[in-house]
Order: C-alpha cells, then structure tokens, then sequence
C-alpha cells in the first residue's frame, strides 16, 4: 500500500468515527463494559494460577522420621532418600528445629511444646519436578523408619479444581460478553457502510479493489475497539494497585504472594488492548463482507 | 472490443431480461442502445461491466471473457471500463475537481499524476473554471459533464453510458452528446443507451434496438425507429 493511500484511509476511518457519534458511543461503551470484565477476570484467574505455581514449586516432601529409629538407620535412610531418581535434595531438621519453625509462624504460645516437644525429625526432600513430588512421597512412604511422607497435593487439587472451574466460568461470560461487543460494533460499522454506500459504490463503479474499500472501515473498528480498552485498562491498573498493596501486607514473608504490579500490569494492558482491538476489525469485518459480496 | 454470444439473463425473480443476444462492437465505435422501457437495455449495459452477470453465454469486453471472470479481477475490468449514469453519480460532499480525482484516488494513482489528469479532462469538458464547486452548485449539464469527466479520467478504452441525458433539457443533451463525440474521436469506444430521438436521428451512428430482450435491430448510421 502507498503511503498516501494509507494516510486517506486513516483520515476517513476517524471522519467515519465522528460521522456516527452515537453509534461509535454506543460501541466503545459495549468494549468497555466487556474489557471491564475481562479484566476483572484475568486478573483473578492469573494470580490464582500464580498462587498455584507457587505451591506448586513449593511443594516438598516432609519425611517424619519413626520416633525409635537409630542413628544409623537413619543414616541409612538418608541416603535411600538420595538415591531416588525424583529427588534433588535432602535437608535434616531435628524436631526441636522444627519446633523453632512453628513457634515462628504460629506465635509464642507454642513455647509450651518446649518442655515436651510432640514433633517429629524431618527430612525436608525436594524433588527436582514439581509433578514427581506424589510419586516420590508414595515411595518414601514405603521405606523403613518413616512415620509418615507429608505432602500439598492435595491442597494443590482442590486449588486447581477451583482454578478450573473459575476459569471455566469466566471464559464462557467473556466470550459472551465478546459477542455482543462485536456484534455492537459490526452494527456500527453497518451504519457508517450505510452512510456511505453510494461512495462505495462509485469505488467499486471506477475499480477499486475490496480491499481498498474495507481498509478505512477495519481501521474504524480497530479504532472502537482500542478507544473502549482504555478505560478497562485505567479501572484494573489503579484497582490492581490497591489490591496488590492489600494482599501483600497480609501474605509478608510466605512463599505464596501475588503477582507484583510491573510486568504485570503491562501484560494484562497488552492483552486487553489486543481484545478490543481484535472485536474491533473483526466486528468491522463481518458487516463489510456481507456488504461487499458481488 | 465487446462481443456478446448467445447471451440471456433470467433474474431470480422469473423476469428474462435477455434472450440470446449476440453482438460484436468494435474498437472506436460509437453505438446507441435504444428501446422501450423494460426492454432489456439497462441489462444489456450491465453485462458489459459486469454489473450482472449473464445465465448462459458468454460476454467478452477487451479480450477478457467475464461470464468466466472472478470476483477478485472485476476491479481490474473497471478499470479498462468508464461508466456514466442517467442520475450522475457524484459524491455531493465533493467538489468537481474531487470527484474526479476521486476515480484516480480509488485506483492508487500516484498524486502527481492525479493532478495532472484531472485538470486535463476537466478541460476537455470544458469545467476548468467550475473545478471548486461542490454539485449542488452546478447545473444537470455541468453535473453529467464532471461525472463524464470521471469515467474517461484513468483512459478507458469503452465508455457505457446508460441513459446520460434522460434528466437534462435538450440543449444541455446536445452538450453531452457533443462531448460523447469528441471523446469517440480520440478512439474511445462509446455505448450509449437512450430515448433521445432527435440525437439518435440526427447524428447518425450504429443503432442496436432491443425489444423484449431480443436485438429486432442493428444498423450502422441507423434512425431511432420509434414514434415518439
């Protein structure tokens, strides 16, 4: 395409925006709406995912030690543990280490336990895969001197039942959503075609191409899209903002946190100007094709 | 330059518009199309730019056969075609010089180009001096002669004109018919349906009458044929 080519189809596609005011009000409100949503949604379904992820990766395997195992049974165990294939490592914390732990994160009221310390010595095991960590605890489970091989999967489960069904839910009210954005704008791309169908059909009279006549109708709809993104965008960059500094000062010092503002924000950004912009010119592209069928 | 071969036209809705028109035009030609109304004129026009397309039979304007002709390549045919219509066909919220150069703008012509050939045919029409007026200040005449003016801008080598002076005075037809002419003169090729008797009689060129879909005539240096 020429370069003056392009700079007319820019200049009529914003002539067409103002031309249809209400129309192109009427559509950007539709992808606001939408984007608002969307917004909403992938924000909570990407820290949800983080928050998996982090348990995820966190997930290790704590081998309670049989309470009248030997030094050197112990020993011996260790290096069983070693040796398994999933394994990467293997940390020794005595029960009055683990006291300290507990103690830590549950308050001093645990003190008490000191005088008569109900724990357990642990091997902390670290799998090298995240997903090797329940067939390495099975294992374990089946060696000598364990008491017992603790480990999240289950919790992990019912995260990621949650994080399905969430997901589910929101993607089918998103893609609705979307719909009838695109809808919205194919109508307003109709209404501005409408407007000008005697000029189209003078292009088409003198020879121009398809494309030449839908280029400034699919810049339009790109334009609808892209000006009904921004505020979705401003409403979940200040508001992620707030909820961030929330969570954060409640999860200090855990290994689960959300997902901190920068990148984040740029992606969720970027992901929702590319949604508007996508039901913007496919919305646009819809009502030129029905117009432009010979 | 144009041959039609066995050419009908059956609308979806039952009407058969034409029945086995066949039909050579040559280069640099000059044809009215007459008859009555509902005859089956305005399809005969259409076949040739390829407005419709033709049930059976073939239409083959320039060498390119567009019964067989795709949608994507009918933009190029345009191209090689000028149109001119009984209601002109201008953009109003455009001047003259515009909606000339606006045919040019359509096809991706260069701008230097554009300038060049758009002040040359409006000359030719004789509307240099009325280039900035949008069409609601010209005249029917001044309205028909930019609308010409735009369909010969990019050098067809055929110019189809479907009833061009059926809004205007008689005066002002002879004006268009005159630039009809002058254009013929160059080489273009030029068909022209009408209901105008006393041009059709006057400058005697090829008739081709048709009647319920069928050519019932075809003559060089032929009359209009029908009582008024």
């Amino acid at each position: 395409m020429k370069p003056s080519t392009f700079r007319r189809h820019f200049r009529e596609s914003f002539k067409n925006l103002g031309r249809n005011a209400w129309m192109s009000f009427a559509a950007v409100s539709a992808v606001t709406v939408t984007l608002l949503l969307v917004g909403v949604f992938l924000t909570v379904l990407l820290n949800l995912n983080k928050v998996a992820t982090d348990i995820e990766n966190d997930v290790e395997v704590r081998v309670l030690i049989a309470l009248e195992t030997t030094d050197a049974e112990q020993q011996a165990l260790e290096e069983q543990l070693k040796g398994l294939p999933e394994v990467d490592s293997v940390t020794y914390s005595s029960k009055e280490q683990e006291l300290q732990n507990l103690i830590k994160d549950l308050g001093e009221d645990f003190g008490l336990f000191k005088q008569n310390n109900p724990l357990y010595d642990v091997y902390v095991v670290k799998t090298k895969q995240p997903e090797d960590t329940a067939k390495a605890a099975k294992k374990i489970q089946q060696l000598d001197h364990v008491e017992q091989a603790v480990y999240g999967e289950q919790k992990v489960d019912r995260l990621f039942n949650l994080l399905e069904m969430s997901r589910n839910i929101g993607f089918v009210l998103s893609l609705l959503l979307l719909f009838a954005a695109m809808f919205l704008i194919s109508n307003t791309i109709r209404m501005t075609i409408f407007a000008r169908r005697k000029e189209i059909e003078i292009m088409r009279l003198v020879g121009a191409t398809n494309w030449f006549i839908r280029w400034p109708f699919l810049l339009e709809g790109m334009w609808l899209g892209l000006i009904g993104s921004i505020l979705p965008i401003a409403a979940v960059a200040v508001g992620y903002s707030y909820v961030e500094d929330f969570i954060k000062g409640h999860t200090q010092g855990h290994f689960i946190q959300p997902l901190s503002y920068f990148p984040f924000i740029w992606q969720v950004s970027g992901i929702m100007l590319l949604i508007g912009a996508f039901i913007g010119i496919w919305g646009s592209f819809m009502a030129v094709r029905r117009f432009l069928k010979v | 330059m144009i041959n039609m071969k066995g050419v009908t036209k059956k609308y979806p809705n039952g009407v058969t518009a034409l029945q086995g028109i066949d039909v050579s035009i040559q280069q640099g030609e000059f044809v009215y199309v007459v008859g009555p109304s509902g005859a089956g004129k305005s399809t005969f026009i259409k076949m040739m730019y390829r407005e419709e397309k033709p049930t059976s039979g073939r239409v083959i304007v320039n060498g390119t056969d567009l019964s067989k002709l795709k949608d994507s390549q009918v933009p190029k045919l345009r191209r090689q075609v000028g149109v001119v219509f009984q209601d002109f066909k201008l953009l109003p919220s455009l001047t003259a010089y515009e909606n000339v150069a606006f045919a040019l703008e359509a096809i991706e012509e260069k701008p230097a180009i554009i300038k060049k050939r758009v002040t040359e045919v409006l000359q030719l029409v004789g509307l240099k001096d009325k280039a900035k007026m949008l069409p609601s200040e010209l005249s029917g005449g001044e309205q028909q002669r930019v609308s010409i003016a735009r369909s010969i801008v990019n050098k067809p080598k055929v110019v189809i004109a479907d009833e061009p002076t059926g809004n205007l005075d008689p005066d002002t037809a002879w004006d268009i018919v005159n630039i009809f002419e002058k254009i013929n003169v160059q080489g273009t090729t030029i068909v022209m349906a009408t209901h105008n008797r006393d041009i059709v009689n006057t400058i005697r060129r090829r008739v081709i009458a048709i009647e319920d879909g069928r050519i019932v005539r075809d003559e060089q240096r032929g009359d209009y044929g029908y009582e008024a």
